[in-house]
């Protein structure tokens, strides 16, 4: 059909040629046109990411105060929701269900505990559930503008920690109000939350990237993620529960122990509460934060990158 | 290259007959398109999505590869080679693969067979396209902007420009409401302001200027006149003939995925309208 055409058009062809010798392929090669929506390398994918770091920054910080645009409180919700939520915990497993039994430090330190470990984990549980929709809920973005997808992942991680460093100010209220100032060990939340930031990021760009296949995670990892709150002791010391209460064997404390976010919240409350010491932390703790942040981080990108050119469709 | 003096004259007057711009370095292509066929694949697509049994069913007696995928062949064997400076329509009834084809310009679809060869990255700029809704339309202008590859300052800088010429905030202070509160028709202006604010290598438009009132679509067709001078190619899809014949002095003409005819718009768009019944 097209063959015939070519003929007949005058003023939208180009006069005969030595280029009309030339195959497509060679033809885009010597006009230096590439194959539209090819992956980049990983390399320029990374580069290109860099280029656009003002519009991860500027979406997250958007889409931080675009969240509570609808309700009056406003802001306040960022910090009123993980406070709420402390308090039932408090009331549920604090006093009913006997979890203060255990805390390091002694009982008194139950709350800064609760508060610390619910906070912590709600950094790594919002960054996961928001991945999931990072791609499927932007869609108008993907399919309007051209930038390294990866960017919406990230900003969504960025939005959190910087929701986490809101809710900081609450947590560090309590801290005082419960006696634990300031100490030179606090120093060490730093390299805790870089490793906990680095963890969540590839965590959301792993789930942005099944996400964006299967729609049906946005309903089930809401499940995922509760067995893992429960699984990781944001509510109750995990080790004492673990050993004394269900006889575990030592490997399977280990294991559980040995999971990301035990480990960021372990190192946390070492951070912050005083009667929180290095005998309560599990052994190589320090390894691990940093293990997992490498490899989750890393890995989740390359798993993303994979498959940068099949964003957005259907 | 060594282009024969004679092969150079004859492209002027060539030119000059179609009425293109005046171009330092004639016929450059910006896009191939080589054979291309477009597949979709929809699961599910059979019948009894919703029910929970027929879910289940399904996934019970699921094939080797998947029982219930259905192919939609959108697009048949495309080619066509588009020029710098061009500004080229497409046209066909609902549902002949224009859209579609777009896409798959832009790269947001992957081709079954053949290629798509492109200079730079191509825009596409759609009537659906979404930006944030829960964000301010000033916020959604920064973003777009940065989210195009512009700095911070060149954002700046082109912020009063793209707001003007969106017309917005000509019946009040509507920029700094959150995008939900805009008509459709505000939105799309919007949306058409920030795209064509940066120089495109290539700008797709899928019947956007068929938007906003009538001042609002003499800007827009004046844009896209400017973005071809700047040696940029527009592909405008549109079921208006006549902002067709306005814009564009190319004319592809899609029916069921295939190209019929690929000419200058007015000896297209005379078949088109036999074809039409108009």
């Amino acid at each position: 059909m097209t063959e015939t055409t070519h003929g007949g058009a005058v003023g939208v062809k180009p006069p005969p040629t030595p280029d009309d010798r030339l195959s497509p392929a060679d033809l885009a090669a010597k006009y230096g046109l590439s194959v539209s929506g090819a992956r980049p390398s990983l390399a320029e994918y990374v580069r290109q990411l860099w280029a656009r770091r003002h519009f991860i920054v500027a979406f997250s910080r958007a889409k931080l105060t675009a969240q509570y645009s609808q309700a009056k409180l406003g802001q306040l919700w960022q910090v009123a929701t993980p406070l709420l939520n402390a308090t039932v915990y408090f009331f549920i497993f604090g006093l009913l269900l006997g979890g203060r039994s255990g805390t390091p430090g002694g009982e008194q330190n139950y709350i800064p505990f609760l508060v610390t470990g619910v906070f912590v984990f709600t950094f790594t549980q919002t960054s996961v559930l928001n991945g999931v929709r990072a791609i499927s809920g932007n869609l108008g973005l993907v399919r309007a503008l051209h930038f390294p997808r990866a960017s919406l992942p990230i900003s969504i991680s960025l939005q959190q920690l910087q929701q986490l460093l809101y809710s900081m100010i609450v947590l560090v209220a309590i801290l005082v109000g419960f006696g634990h100032f300031p100490t030179w060990s606090w120093l060490l939340i730093f390299p805790t939350l870089a490793c906990q930031f680095l963890f969540n990021t590839g965590m959301a760009l792993i789930m942005a990237r099944l996400g964006s296949k299967t729609p049906d995670l946005a309903q089930l990892m809401p499940f995922i993620l509760r067995t893992w709150m429960y699984g990781s002791g944001v509510m109750f010391p995990l080790e004492p529960m673990l050993r004394d209460r269900a006889h575990a064997p030592g490997w399977l404390v280990d294991i559980v122990q040995a999971n990301p976010a035990a480990v960021f919240m372990d190192l946390m409350r070492f951070s912050f509460i005083d009667g929180y010491t290095s005998a309560d932390l599990p052994p190589h703790v320090w390894a691990l934060a940093l293990g997992w942040g490498l490899l989750i981080g890393i890995g989740g990108f390359v798993f993303f990158w994979k498959s940068e050119e099949r964003y957005g469709r259907g | 290259m060594a282009v024969a003096e004679d092969t150079q004259e004859e492209t002027k007057t060539l030119q000059q007959q179609a009425g293109a711009p005046a171009q330092q370095e004639p016929w450059i292509p910006t896009v191939i398109a080589e054979d291309l066929h477009i597949v979709y694949r929809v699961y599910g697509g059979a019948k009894g999505k919703g029910s929970a049994t027929a879910a289940l069913n399904r996934i019970v007696r699921r094939k080797p590869g998947g029982g219930s995928v259905r192919e939609v062949h959108a697009v048949k064997g495309v080619s066509f080679t588009a020029y710098r400076g061009q500004a080229v329509g497409l046209i066909g009834s609902n549902g002949s693969g224009k859209s579609t084809l777009l896409r798959a310009i832009a790269g947001l679809l992957p081709a079954e067979s053949g290629r798509v060869y492109t200079n730079g990255q191509p825009s596409l700029l759609g009537v659906n396209a979404a930006l944030m809704n829960d964000l301010t339309g000033e916020r959604n202008v920064v973003l777009g902007g940065l989210a195009m590859g512009m700095s911070r300052d060149e954002v700046a800088e082109r912020y009063q420009g793209i707001v003007d010429f969106s017309g917005i905030n000509e019946k009040g202070d509507f920029i700094t409401l959150p995008m939900r509160t805009y008509s459709s028709g505000m939105s799309a202006r919007l949306r058409f302001s920030i795209a064509a604010a940066k120089d495109h290598d290539v700008l797709m438009i899928d019947e956007a200027l068929a938007t906003g009132d009538k001042k609002f679509q003499r800007r827009s067709e004046q844009r896209v006149r400017e973005l071809r001078e700047e040696a940029g190619t527009v592909f405008l899809v549109s079921h208006n003939n006549k902002s067709i014949r306005d814009t564009c002095e190319r004319t592809l003409w899609l029916e069921k995925g295939e190209l019929v005819h690929d000419g200058p718009t007015e000896e297209v768009l005379k078949e088109y309208e036999k074809f039409t019944g108009k």
